[in-house]
């Protein structure tokens, strides 16, 4: 375990901006460090890391057409390794979720060399949230994981290094000082009292998953639920673990760029086919976005359920609904 | 100071059908002269301008955009260019409060008579547009050549 | 307040003057409010909920509930009421088919208007006067009311709840209200600075729709952006381009007949100040067509779909910034 003043902050900021491209967490999202970054004093950033990973837009390839035939051009960008700093547990838990289907054969490249070239840096939550519920998926904000952990008590941060790749960051960083890791604990034990203290707990989860599938597709609540829903994408895109995408084109100077870009089953032409609309209103698009993560996605990976409880649709849903409620409402139905 | 400069800006002018779509006709048989870079596209009044078909043409690579319509009172259809007027009005406006420079934006009435107004205008355009060099703030970068 | 709107809902619904009331329903935290349709007496008599957080504007939804058999009964703040004579002038909406109640408002907030005045992770509030006292995970907080209100709130335009067939509280009037402020000094900023101003707000867009959406002047069956052949259908802001196109385009489609509920400012998941768009033509209008406001009366004409012989040349708007 290392450690460092929180006075030269700064000083590790710009030692490791010199070696990479280093991330800092603003209010609206993760942002690249200049010593006039405000890091944002709330638990969670606007939008999420997955963004590093998988951008809302991304250019995968070209066409050129001479004659009768076509010329693939490679429009891919070099990936340079970076490194994201201030990751809370659970947005680190959701890069394991977008693994299980970005890295799932076929794998998706574009993906895999940002995964390989990012080191994430974890930073414990000293304060959660009302809005947080991580605890619910068994996520411990005190012993985040990521490549580094770190912890920041009053006067310093502590560091430790969890896999290869963090051990080689903190090789290079001159100014850490060793530390013993006795010294972290107060703190966890603090972090875990509050977690205790949090408002959301003992979330209904044994009612979903696979088993559950038929029962919750079929409940009678989706109605009222989704009722009051705008149809908007704002839950899907500061969800750290939504990922569906759309792959569109754009024709400009003769060359066919082919790009993708984060879309949203909350959209009315999500799904949409020549043959027509298999969801024609919005509670079957509501149904989609949270049996996905609450059924469809542990069935299709070991009953891992894809929500890590940030708590960003919590806060950002012009209308207030979210999952938790959804979880609380059907849960209750068979309970 | 001569200023020197290689740029050709390139000029979309939407043109009414009834008048100045006519009026470059005139200007043209009457063989005056303004810049090949001006290209002309028709529409049926002047109030058919949409606000997108002015950002598309910037967006594939226009430097400045002129609507050109009947005079006030003028219109074929009556009213047409009245509407257009408040709208153009308040699009420019628009845009001049985001920040794009308002001299690329511009509204002229020329009647199917007036080829030489027609001709001086674009000169007049041109040369506005050509000071003011390249469309970079309302640029979409994957149309850049 | 509350107790009267519940009474009153419930007394609409035992005479038969409303099948159902389109109200606010209460969730975990004070901020954490959703309109809600009630059927149900004593699902209402529990759940219906009015206070400074009941933020969302109900007007919208009213285009749907109104193609619905029988009458909706439906609570309207001021603002809310200014945007439903708008969709009703617009023929978006049967007037026939709703009751409205307007209510009394001296304001609202939101999660993130109380998160901006610097509580954290609050959970319950009460107003005391001009104070309000929030229950946070770490602790009870205070903050002036006036600090916690919504942008929209802190230069309210109007209390007159416009077009109700019933208020409860008292009428409001409407306010010398300091909403062009921030307009004018925008334009008082050279052309280049306000790009890089409103480049540095757009570019925090994700595209999430919410400010189209939730937007009751916004109420087209298809959307321009959501339709592949209208030419500038897309969905992720491929650049700055686009996101200028979405923002202006957006606006530009509501001139003249947004009301200026600042719901698009509200929802916005990253804080774009997207209100100053609308205000920025609202001002123009008012400065070269006549004084206008969308919705607050249903027979004038609304300033983009008028025109007099007057009308000064685009050019009039050189005179209005900075160059």
């Amino acid at each position: 375990m290392k450690k460092l003043p929180i006075s030269q902050l700064n000083d590790l900021f710009s030692a490791i901006s010199r070696l990479e491209t280093l991330y800092l967490p603003t209010d609206a999202g993760f942002v690249p460090y200049s010593p006039e970054t405000a890091m944002t004093r709330r638990v969670n950033t606007g939008r999420s890391p997955k963004d590093l990973f998988f951008p809302q837009v991304e250019t995968l390839m070209g066409f050129r057409t001479r004659g009768q035939s076509i010329e693939l051009l490679d429009r891919r960008e070099e990936t340079k390794p970076f490194v994201i700093f201030g990751v809370r547990a659970c947005d680190c838990r959701s890069f394991d979720i977008l693994d299980s289907v970005f890295l799932a054969p076929p794998e998706d490249t574009f993906y895999k060399n940002r995964r390989q070239a990012g080191v994430i840096v974890t930073l414990a939550c000293n304060r959660p949230e009302e809005t947080c519920f991580c605890s619910s998926f068994a996520i411990d904000p005190a012993e985040p994981a990521g490549d580094v952990s770190a912890w920041q008590t009053e006067n310093t941060l502590y560091l430790r290094a969890n896999t290869e790749k963090g051990e080689k960051l903190l090789a290079q960083l001159s100014l850490l000082q060793d530390a013993d890791p006795e010294q972290i604990v107060p703190l966890q034990e603090q972090i875990r009292q509050s977690v205790m203290r949090l408002p959301i707990q003992e979330l209904p989860l044994e009612q979903f998953g696979a088993a559950h599938m038929m029962e919750r597709f079929s409940s009678e609540k989706w109605d009222e639920l989704s009722q009051s829903c705008l149809g908007c994408g704002s839950c899907t895109y500061v969800c750290p673990t939504c990922q569906c995408y759309d792959i569109k084109e754009f024709t400009a100077n003769g060359e066919i760029q082919r790009y993708r870009c984060w879309d949203s089953c909350m959209y009315s032409d999500f799904t949409q086919m020549s043959a027509g609309q298999p969801r024609p209103t919005q509670k079957e698009r509501f149904r989609q976005r949270f049996l996905h993560k609450l059924c469809y996605h542990p069935a299709n990976h070991g009953g891992e359920f894809s929500c890590v409880g940030c708590g960003r649709c919590l806060q950002k849903c012009p209308i207030h609904m979210n999952i938790v409620k959804v979880i609380r409402t059907l849960g209750e139905e068979d309970a | 100071m001569q200023v020197t400069t290689d740029f050709k800006p390139t000029i979309v002018a939407f043109c009414c059908n009834w008048c100045s779509y006519a009026g470059a006709d005139l200007s043209g048989t009457n063989r005056l002269q303004y810049p090949a870079n001006v290209k002309i596209i028709r529409i049926p009044c002047s109030c058919r301008m949409n606000p997108t078909f002015l950002l598309r043409a910037f967006q594939r690579g226009a430097d400045g955009v002129i609507l050109c319509g009947c005079h006030p009172g003028d219109c074929h259809y009556t009213t047409g260019n009245y509407y257009a007027r408040r709208r153009m009005t308040q699009l420019f406006s628009l845009l001049d409060f985001l920040g794009i420079e308002r001299e690329r934006t511009r509204v002229e009435w020329v009647s199917a008579a007036e080829g030489a107004k027609f001709a001086q205008v674009m000169n007049d355009f041109v040369a506005t547009v050509t000071r003011l060099g390249r469309n970079r703030r309302l640029e979409d970068l994957r149309c850049r050549k | 307040m509350q107790e009267m709107i519940r009474n009153k809902a419930l007394e609409l619904l035992k005479t038969g003057k409303a099948d159902r009331v389109l109200a606010w329903r209460r969730g975990a935290f004070c901020y954490d409010v959703t309109p809600a349709l009630f059927t149900d007496p004593e699902q209402l008599q529990k759940e219906l909920v009015f206070d400074l957080f009941c933020a969302p504007n109900l007007s919208k939804s009213l285009i749907a509930e109104s193609k619905k058999p029988g009458k909706t009964a439906v609570f309207l703040k001021s603002c809310d009421s200014y945007s439903l004579a708008q969709l009703c002038k617009e023929h978006r909406v049967d007037r026939e088919k709703v009751y409205a109640v307007g209510v009394e408002c001296h304001g609202t907030c939101d999660g993130e208007s109380l998160r901006a005045a610097g509580i954290t992770a609050p959970l319950r509030a009460r107003a005391e006067g001009e104070t309000l006292v929030v229950d946070t995970l770490y602790g009870e907080k205070t903050v002036s009311k006036q600090d916690a209100l919504l942008e929209r709130c802190r230069c309210c335009k109007s209390s007159r709840l416009v077009d109700c067939d019933e208020i409860l509280g008292r009428q409001g009037e409407e306010h010398d209200s300091t909403r062009f402020d921030e307009v004018r000094r925008l334009q008082a900023m050279t052309a280049r600075e306000r790009y890089d101003f409103w480049q540095t707000e757009l570019s925090r867009c994700i595209r999430c729709n919410a400010c189209r959406n939730v937007c009751p002047a916004c109420s087209c069956e298809k959307c321009v952006f959501d339709n592949p052949a209208s030419g500038v259908e897309n969905k992720g802001a491929a650049n700055s381009f686009e996101e200028q196109l979405f923002h202006i385009i957006r606006a530009f489609h509501v001139a003249g007949r947004c009301t200026d509920c600042g719901e698009c400012s509200r929802v916005c998941p990253q804080h774009i100040p997207l209100h100053l768009l609308n205000r920025k033509l609202i001002l123009d209008a008012n400065d070269l067509y006549g004084d206008y406001q969308a919705g607050a009366d249903p027979d004038s004409r609304p300033p983009m779909m008028a025109f007099s012989p007057d009308d000064p040349e685009p050019d009039v708007i050189y005179g209005r910034t900075q160059p």
